[in-house]
Order: C-alpha cells, then structure tokens, then sequence
C-alpha cells in the first residue's frame, strides 16, 4: 500500500507541477495581450522598466533582435523583499513591436513553490493514506464481517461436526451466489456421507443378523451328529474343537451386533445404576474364573458411585473392563478395583509394558496373540463410556489401568 | 406333550424337531404364518416354539391371536433378532421365554422344559432319578432321603445335565446357560471343571454323577 501511494504521489506531483505550469504560462500569455491592449489607452506604460513593481518590462530592442526573437519560459529566483527570501518566479519573454519600435517584454507571475507544494503534498498524501487504512480497517471489520458471517457460521459447525452424532448442520441462508453454492455443496456432501454412514451401520447390523441363523443351524447340526454318533477321542476333540470356533464366531457375530446397536441408539431406558453393587454382582459373576486363574478380584471403594445409564450397557460395560483384565492378566495376583464418587478404575498385572493406547480400543485391534479374545471387548466398552460421556482412559505404571472418569452433574 | 415349532428356516426347523422328538415329544411344524394361524386356531398344544420373524408375517400377531382366543399353551419366542425392543413385546404379549438364536440343543431342551415344569404340564413336582430327588420349587435335593446341600452352581449344573440326561452337554452350553451371557469371552471354559470336581463329589453316593466327554463337555453318568 506503501510503495503504490508513494510512487503515486511523484506521479500526481509531476502531474500537478505540469498542469500549474501549464496554467501560469496561459496566464501569462493572457497578461501579454492584456498588455497590448492597454498599451493603446496607456501608451506610457511602454516606458515601465522596473519589472518588481509593475510585474512586466519593456526593453526596447533592434528589429534585426525582434525578428530572430523566440518567446520563451523560464524559471527564475527573485529577492522578495516582504518575504525575504528568493522567491521563484515565472518570466515569460516575447518581443513586441509598437508605434515602429521594437521591444522585449517580460512578463513575472510568482510561482509554486516546489518545497511548499512537496510538503503539502505530503501532508495531505499522509492523510489519505491514514484515510484510507482506516476506512478498509472499518470496512473489513464490519462490512466484510457481516458479509462472511454465513462463511464461518458454516466453517464453525462443520469444525465441531461428527457423523456419528446424527446432529443436522443448520445452513445459514445467503443471498450470495458463492455462499449459495457452497452450502448446496456441502449439503450434497454432508448427505452423501451421514448416508454411506449409516448403511454401512445398517450393513454391519444386517450382516450380523443374518450369519445368526446360518450359524445355529450349523452349531445345531454338529451338536445332533455328537449325540446320535459313537465317536473316538480324537473325533471327539475335533467336533469340539469345530464347535469351540463355531461358538468363537457366534461370540464375535453378537459383539458386533451389539457395537452397531449401542451406535444406533438402540439403548433408550436410563436409570440411576449404583456401581458399587454393579461391581460385586459383576465380581461375583466372574469368581470361578479367577479362582481357575488362581488370581483375586478386590474392590476398594472410597465412595458411593451412582450414575444414570442403561442397565445392560452398564453390566457389559464393567463385564468387558473385568473380562478383559482377568483374560490378560498373570495368574497369581490380584486385580484392584477402585471406585470414587467420579472415578472407576481397574488394576491388573500382565504383559511387563505399555500397550499402545491408539490401538487398544480400536476394533480387532489385538495387542496379544491370545486367539480366544474377539478384540472388540474393549472397543465395546469404549463405545458405551463414549455414549454416555464416560471417558475410558489406559494408563501403565507397573499395571495395566483402565479408568472410567464420569462426568460431574 | 404337544409341541409346535413354528419356523420358516427348513434346516432349523429339522434341528429342532429332532431334538425335542428324541426327548419323546410329540412335535408338529410349520415353516408359514397363515398355516400356523390355523394350527393354533385348530388344535392346542402344550408349547409353542414361535419365529417372530416369518416371511410372510410377523410371529408376533400370532401371540397376540392366541391371547384373543384365550388359549394357554407356552410360547418361547426365538429369533435371529436379539433385540431388546421384540422381547420385551414379546413378553407383554404374553410368552413364557425368549430364545436368541443361536442357541445348544441343550438349552432349547432346557426351556420347553422350564416352561412345561413352570406350567405344571409335567405332572411330578418333584424329579427323581435313581436315588437322588429334586425339588426345583425350593431348589432342595435328597440322595437316599438325605438331604445334601449344593451351592448355586452346583445345583444348576445339576440340574442342566438332568434334563439334558439323554444327550452330551457342551462346555459353552453348559458355561452360558450357569454363568451366564456375560461369560462368554472368556479364554476357556475350563473354569467350570472346579464346580464339577465339588459336584462330583458331593454326588458320591448317588446312582448318577457327572461324566466329562473328552474334549466336548459333560453328560449324566445313570448306573
């Protein structure tokens, strides 16, 4: 903005300076032939010599200097003497003849003073400039705000946007064409998604739905042959070994039916679920197969835990976060849970280093080789504690931590 | 003991006709609602094995139809579509049980059985078999009119594999149907061999015990 405004102001002021020359010297011409003209009712002006009183003199000259004479313009300096100072001055030279006799007139007019006319030029350069800072500062602050505003409206919901929240965009009504566009797009776009989003929630539900009979009847069958054909040992062992896979993939088939209803919001009802007694009966459930791993299960609780939530999805909830510490955890020790008033948490012993907490809750996502585990359990809980804005967090400091932190009223 | 399966997949109707013939029921299906509608508006049965999802019906206006008619036969619905929404409804209407599918054999078995018992179709209030006696209202249980005293899961085991004496229990069957749903993730199911040990020996003097099948599960071992 500099620079234009700067380059612009030596083009203005060369202009400028032009166009006062330009004007001065017509005035002075204008002077010449007002001159003439008196010189025919006044003819003794024609004796004015002294040019700083009249502005003009006459120098008489030969006709030989008349002829070859050129009028010209020039700049020159003169002692004002109300000013003190050499002022510069404009003399415009012409020869004339009059009554047969030949002279030079000189014509003064004061002149623009060059410093005078840069300091000014530069005063009022600077307060345009300022001007003009200021007028777009307004304007951008207020115009173009006011015209953006449906721009960012959009920018900060679709900032905080989340597909799987089914939460509609509100799209902010413009009259500008751009704006216009923009917003059918990104209704085009946010369609398009929410809607692949949920036919793949649907086609995972689906599917899930429909390996259930295909998977009965097979379970069933092998269960019938067991019973209706004397077998071997070694044939026995392997129906029971088809049979424990079949029961592995029934066990996944349900995990994932169950991801995709939490996230379908199929779990409604709310109720206050004390998780104190939730734990123990959850505990309790869970007592042989710790007794089988030789390991303890304790609660240390602090504080009474209430919280409101569907019933089911608590019990699966703290089932996993229990499940998952009794599967991996080493045998001989004891798993410590404690509950606060805002805090549940689960303490096992198992691999000697931290898991990668990305990882750990994502589906299938499997941190041992343990070939038993579906590697949803976990992703399970997360998806309830996320439900309800429970945030399920995993630490490492010797044991492996789970901690629920409800959020407080 | 009358007993209608009605389901419209052939394969799992075959399954479970089989298994319920071989417990001595008398068992009649079909695979349609409208044939079934008459079914239940003609004849009356003892229990009712209903598909609430059928092609071309929903089961669960059949329940709704044998309310209107007054009838009382038990219902277990079962269905592909553990939905939380469908049992509940289904219980409103008035069935006994609700049975996701898949299910064992054994646990199919398992709740006709507790539905027939609860609705005293099955005669007896107490089961005897060799010298042991139940009494599933008090959950007691006499060996020799001895009285012998079982935990919980002892008794439910006991109690799995009584009903089930004809045929093999499978570890999952009989872990899912005593310790329920939420243990179905566990590594294995060895766990379950500790009851039994204590089970087996609190049946010592009894004409049956427990019999581990290697590799599969257990069964009821009658002298």
């Amino acid at each position: 903005m500099l620079p234009l405004i700067t380059v612009w102001a030596f083009v203005f002021y060369y202009a400028m300076l032009n166009e006062i020359y330009d004007s001065l010297d017509d005035g002075l011409e204008n002077q010449k032939d007002i001159l003439i003209g008196r010189l025919k009712t006044e003819p003794n002006i024609i004796e004015h010599r002294n040019v700083k009183k009249n502005n003009h003199v006459f120098t008489p000259i030969n006709k030989k200097k008349h002829k070859h004479f050129k009028e010209n313009f020039r700049d020159t300096l003169i002692y004002v003497q109300s000013e003190d100072e050499l002022e510069a001055m404009r003399i415009y030279s012409s020869a004339i003849k009059h009554n047969n006799a030949y002279y030079k007139l000189d014509i003064i007019t004061s002149m623009v003073e060059e410093d005078d006319l840069i300091e000014s030029l530069i005063t009022y350069l600077l307060g345009l400039y300022v001007i003009l800072i200021l007028s777009i500062l307004i304007l951008n602050n207020l115009l173009l705000k006011r015209l953006w505003k449906p721009f960012y409206h959009l920018i900060a919901q679709l900032q905080t946007f989340k597909i799987e929240d089914n939460t509609p965009i509100t799209l902010p009504k413009s009259n500008i064409e751009e704006f216009k566009l923009l917003n059918t797009a990104v209704n085009t776009l946010l369609q398009k998604s929410t809607h692949s989003y949920s036919a793949q929630k649907q086609f995972i539900e689906n599917a899930a739905h429909e390996l259930q009979t295909p998977l009965a009847i097979t379970i069933n069958k092998l269960e019938l042959f067991l019973e209706n054909t004397p077998l071997n040992d070694k044939q026995l062992k392997d129906i029971g070994t088809a049979l424990d896979n079949l029961g592995r993939l029934t066990r996944l088939n349900k995990s994932l039916l169950l991801l995709s209803k939490i996230e379908n919001q199929q779990f409604v009802n709310v109720e206050t679920i004390p998780f104190n007694t939730l734990t123990e009966k959850v505990i309790a459930d869970f007592e042989d197969l710790a007794n089988h791993k030789n390991m303890r299960l304790q609660i240390k609780a602090s504080n009474d835990l209430n919280f409101k939530i569907n019933q089911d999805l608590a019990v699966i909830m703290l089932t996993n976060l229990v499940k998952n510490a009794l599967v991996h955890g080493k045998r001989n020790n004891t798993i410590t849970i404690t509950i606060q008033s805002h805090m549940w948490s689960i303490i096992n012993y198992g691999t000697p280093h931290q898991l990668d907490q990305n990882l750990l809750f994502t589906r299938f996502k499997k941190t041992t080789t343990n070939t038993k585990s579906t590697g949803l359990g976990l992703s399970i809980a997360k998806a309830i504690a996320t439900k309800y804005a429970i945030e399920l967090n995993y630490d490492y400091n010797d044991a492996h931590i789970f901690k629920l932190t409800f959020p407080k009223k | 003991m009358k007993i209608l399966i009605i389901e419209d997949e052939r394969e799992m109707l075959n399954n479970m006709r089989e298994t319920l013939e071989r417990e001595k029921y008398i068992v009649e299906a079909t695979t349609h609602f409208k044939e079934a509608s008459l079914k239940i508006g003609v004849y009356s049965y003892d229990c009712i094995l209903l598909d609430i999802g059928l092609p071309d019906g929903n089961g669960l206006e059949l329940l709704k139809q044998l309310k209107a008619q007054g009838k009382n036969e038990g219902v277990i619905i079962v269905s592909a579509k553990d939905s939380l929404d469908d049992r509940l409804e289904g219980l409103n209407l008035g069935a006994d049980d609700y049975l996701p599918k898949p299910f064992h054999m054994a646990e199919l078995h398992a709740r006709v059985k507790a539905v027939l018992r609860r609705r005293n179709f099955d005669g007896n209030k107490t089961i005897d078999i060799g010298n042991v006696s139940i009494n599933p209202e008090n959950r007691s249980i006499t060996i020799n009119q001895k009285d012998i005293v079982l935990n919980r899961k002892e008794y439910d085991i006991l109690m799995y594999l009584i009903t089930n004496k004809t045929r093999l229990v499978t570890k999952s069957a009989l872990a899912e149907h005593v310790w329920g749903d939420y243990i179905d993730q566990a590594d294995s199911f060895d766990f379950i061999y500790s009851q039994i040990k204590n089970l087996r020996k609190k049946l010592n003097h009894a004409t049956i015990n427990v019999e581990a099948v290697y590799g599969v599960g257990y069964k009821l071992d009658i002298e």
